[in-house]
């Protein structure tokens, strides 16, 4: 009896919680275990999953204002991207060294993600329905418009261009000299030999998430909820729903934007060209495994979802690798992430009105 | 033909039905002979599409309990238990929504999946399912079929360009077939028309009376369900009205007239105490809306032409015939479907096509599609009651930062959502929970109070008691008529049920053919109402 009793409990909290997550947990959960047998440095594991955590918090934190506003996942986040993109390289190109030049690329990138957006925002308000394929070739298509532009366009800082033609942008350029380790060195805490805690990333990601969290407590904020969930009562509340809707794209690709920024002072590199190409999708599965549906996500699944995926990526290179002496870390993603994505979209309909 | 000339064609015993206990059928008897043809009518909801389902053995009936009493076809009692058995039979149905294919023929729909086949070399070969189509043979049964019809129905024609007439004559066409095709034992016997006329013009809808005739004569019985009066009349030998689950009058169509009919079909005994007493001064009230020549186009609820005036303070009722275009007025005025023409409200033109306009001029809406437009399924009580009066009117909003952000208040949303939990007795478990979760019933109160918290100047209701138990039907029908009493609120209430909005109302408008056809006070003879919603002019009774 007290048997049955504890077994329906567990049910209800695996049910709530989720079982692709707990599995996922689960398996981070022993691989965090087993390294030590492996002589994989714990320490160095969890810096490591931190790290990563704070370089892709925000381009998953790009996914929420679309997801509330009924306009899916923004599987378009390489617009997004794009605009970050831009604004780096203008940045470099004004040449001005350290950490101004972080700041001065948000700047930059600004104009283009509210524009780039509006733009986004007006096609997907034309496709209502099918906003996520939609979005995937925005994302795609914009990429491939880019990689002509990186060429063409005239920039022309020798720690960016290509030597021998002396015009067109490298593939990767170095941030080293402007903004690397802007945010992971702010305020950054050492424990010990192996272990460092990222502060000024963190605390950066903190801020971001915790403005979105206060805008969704907004009136505004909660106007692009109830679109999102249902948009003919929003309508009929006198509520603009192509307007919000709107928002949450602008909004969704200026997180993008400053996500890969973000990414980019830890990384090292800025990358271009075919970069920005499937940068959607690890952000995409990563709220999806935090336990956010198509239409409806939390901070706390951005946060959970981010950490999960991003420590799987981190533990398995090195613990399964040592335990199996094979490559296997790049098919464990690809298998999560594009399982998850797979998990989600067939769960949809449940979700639906 | 018929040697057992005493046993009727088709024998319903006391048949009843209901659902989950809510009875929709009690004690129906009837017999129909060869060639008879009955009329059945009654207002929307009265039983005529369940007794329908019953004697076709639908899923609908066995998934929700089967029914009671029995069905007897020439004398053996029979129990279908899917439309199948009943067609094969011999019974056949022409369903008000064409299932035709658009682009084939009428030869080809007329009968698709029983073509008749030939056999070539391939088939021998490789099995039945390489026959091929016997073109000739088709033609000729379509053609016979056509012609026991006596319609001038070209059988190459397509589909997609026929008139709506050749339509539904191309689906009798294809129940007639049957008999040529099909091991029915001796062909179709009993054909039910589901309001078979409501789409037709007159032209097409006489012809087609002249087809059921013919049919008539040759011994097969039609069940007609219209709502157009005058062709059961015409057309019937016997007409059966149903009203709330009975059968309350059948008799032969000799003698009767209109006004009869309507009358039987309306006029149920009226609990006075439930009654609304109050006479309204109309004289002392001015005009607060004033609706001109509104068009809207809302699919199935057409409005052509409505002019109408609300006073300050009355409850008006718009009733009228499913499909007449009663909701669309409401759905119009509030900017749902594309709506034109001219809205004075309190003495300003508001533009029309934009919700907001409306509802910052404090016109609310109760929409009759409670799930689609009503609710947030997925959302709490507290944010389906205060969202519309948050987003309008800055309600349950502090502010910060000079006005700049304004933030959920969520203590007043608590307050405001409890108030209504107990005023309206909405059933939950608490304020948090999701709107999906409630019942029908309470969902509509959760409506009512999302429309209360923006305290309205007028208020449109439209179905406010679809789909909703008799208890709760009597807290919803109290909660607005004491809303328009304390507060003032002016209410146009929309409703299919005549006697609903004759117990609220003070004046009830019916709606027919996408206009207002006339204006009574509640207190008027249900008749007279029956009449216009058929569209016929009121005479004395």
């Amino acid at each position: 009896m007290n048997a049955a009793l504890m077994l329906t409990k567990i049910r209800q909290m695996v049910r709530s919680f989720g079982l692709p997550r707990i599995i996922i947990a689960l398996f981070l959960f022993s691989l965090f275990i087993l390294a030590p047998f492996f002589n994989v440095n714990v320490a160095t594991s969890l810096s490591d999953t931190l790290n990563r955590f704070g370089m892709n918090a925000v381009l998953v934190l790009a996914m929420v204002p679309m997801i509330h506003s009924g306009c899916g996942l923004n599987f378009g986040l390489p617009l997004g991207i794009i605009s970050g993109l831009l604004g780096a390289t203008i940045s470099l190109q004004v040449d001005v060294a350290g950490p101004a030049s972080f700041w001065l690329a948000i700047l930059f990138a600004t104009p283009f993600a509210l524009i780039l957006g509006w733009g986004y925002g007006q096609l997907l308000n034309r496709v209502k329905g099918g906003e996520m394929m939609i979005a995937t070739y925005v994302g795609f298509s914009s990429v491939a418009f880019m990689c002509i532009m990186w060429l063409l366009l005239p920039f022309n800082n020798p720690k960016m261009v290509w030597g021998f033609a002396g015009s067109g942008l490298r593939t990767t350029i170095s941030t080293e000299g402007y903004y690397l380790h802007v945010l992971n060195d702010f305020l950054k805490i050492r424990i010990g030999n192996h272990f460092i805690f990222p502060t000024g990333m963190i605390l950066f990601f903190t801020v971001l998430a915790f403005a979105m969290w206060a805008f969704l407590h907004t009136k505004t904020g909660t106007a692009m909820t109830a679109v999102g969930s249902n948009p003919v009562f929003a309508r009929a509340s006198g509520i603009d729903v192509d307007r919000i809707r709107t928002l949450s794209v602008v909004l969704s690709t200026w997180l993008g934007a400053i996500g890969i920024l973000v990414y980019q002072q830890s990384f090292g590199f800025i990358q271009l060209y075919m970069g920005p190409f499937y940068m959607a999708l690890p952000a995409v599965s990563a709220i999806l495994i935090g336990g956010a549906s198509v239409n409806k996500a939390s901070i706390l699944n951005v946060i959970i979802g981010t950490f999960l995926f991003q420590g799987i990526l981190t533990m398995t290179p090195s613990v399964m690798n040592a335990m199996i002496q094979t490559d296997m870390s790049e098919v464990i993603r690809i298998v999560a992430s594009n399982g998850m994505i797979l998990y989600a979209l067939t769960r949809k309909t449940e979700a639906a009105r | 033909m018929n040697n057992e000339l005493g046993v009727p064609l088709l024998e319903m015993q006391h048949i009843s039905k209901d659902y989950f206990g809510n009875e929709v059928l009690s004690d129906i008897n009837f017999s129909l002979r060869r060639g008879e043809i009955l009329g059945l009518v009654g207002e929307n909801g009265a039983g005529k599409s369940t007794l329908m389902k019953i004697l076709f053995g639908m899923d609908e009936i066995h998934q929700t309990g089967g029914y009671g009493g029995s069905i007897f076809i020439e004398g053996d009692e029979v129990r279908f238990t899917s439309p199948i058995d009943a067609l094969a039979s011999g019974i056949g149905m022409v369903h008000q929504e064409f299932s035709l294919l658009p682009d084939s023929t009428a030869t080809e729909n007329i009968l698709l999946n029983r073509e008749p086949l030939k056999h070539t070399l391939a088939s021998e070969l490789f099995g039945e399912r390489l026959n091929t189509l016997n073109r000739e043979s088709m033609e000729k049964i379509a053609q016979g079929a056509i012609d026991k019809l006596g319609v001038p129905l070209d059988g190459k024609m397509l589909v997609s360009e026929m008139p709506v007439g050749h339509k539904q004559f191309t689906e009798i066409a294809r129940e007639l077939s049957k008999e040529a095709t099909t091991e029915m034992e001796e062909g179709l016997r009993l054909l039910v028309l589901d309001e078979p006329t409501a789409v037709l013009s007159e032209q097409e809808a006489e012809s087609l009376l002249k087809a059921m005739r013919t049919l008539s004569s040759e011994g097969i019985a039609i069940i007609f369900i219209s709502h157009r009066l005058q062709e059961i009349i015409d057309v019937c030998d016997t007409i059966m009205v149903m009203r709330d689950g009975r059968i309350i009058k059948t008799v032969p169509s000799e003698g009767v007239n209109v006004t009869d009919i309507a009358h039987w079909m309306v006029g149920r005994e009226v609990n006075a105490a439930k009654r609304n007493t109050r006479t309204f001064n109309y004289e002392d009230s001015k005009v607060v809306l004033s609706i001109r020549n509104l068009w809207v186009d809302m699919p199935g609820e057409t409005v052509r032409n409505v002019n109408l005036d609300v006073y300050d303070g009355e409850i008006l009722g718009i009733g009228g015939m499913a499909g007449q275009g009663k909701l669309g007025i409401p759905n119009g005025v509030m900017g749902l479907f594309p709506a034109g023409g001219q809205i004075v409200f309190q003495g300003e033109e508001l533009p029309l096509n934009q919700p907001r306009s409306l509802l910052n001029a404090g016109v609310a809406f109760v929409s009759e599609d409670r799930r689609g437009v009503g609710l947030l399924l997925d959302e709490s009580l507290e944010w389906n009651i205060t969202f519309t009066a948050m987003q309008i009117q800055d309600k349950f909003l502090k502010r910060y930062l000079n006005g700049l952000v304004s933030w959920r208040d969520q203590k007043a949303i608590e307050e405001e959502t409890m108030k209504y939990v107990k005023q309206l007795e909405i059933r939950c478990v608490s304020t948090r929970q999701n709107a999906r979760e409630l019942s029908g019933g309470n969902q509509q109160k959760v409506c009512l109070a999302k429309a209360f918290a923006v305290t309205p100047k007028l208020l449109f209701v439209s179905e406010p008691t679809r789909g909703i138990d008799i208890g709760a039907k009597s807290l919803v029908l109290d909660a607005l008529r004491r809303y328009n009493q304390e507060s003032g609120t002016t209410i146009v209430m929309i409703s299919s049920e005549l006697e609903e909005l004759r117990s609220v109302c003070d004046r009830i408008a019916i709606v027919n053919d996408g206009k207002v056809f006339g204006i009574l006070p509640a207190t008027s003879d249900s008749a007279k109402f029956g009449l216009m919603m058929v569209g016929q002019e009121v005479q004395e009774v």
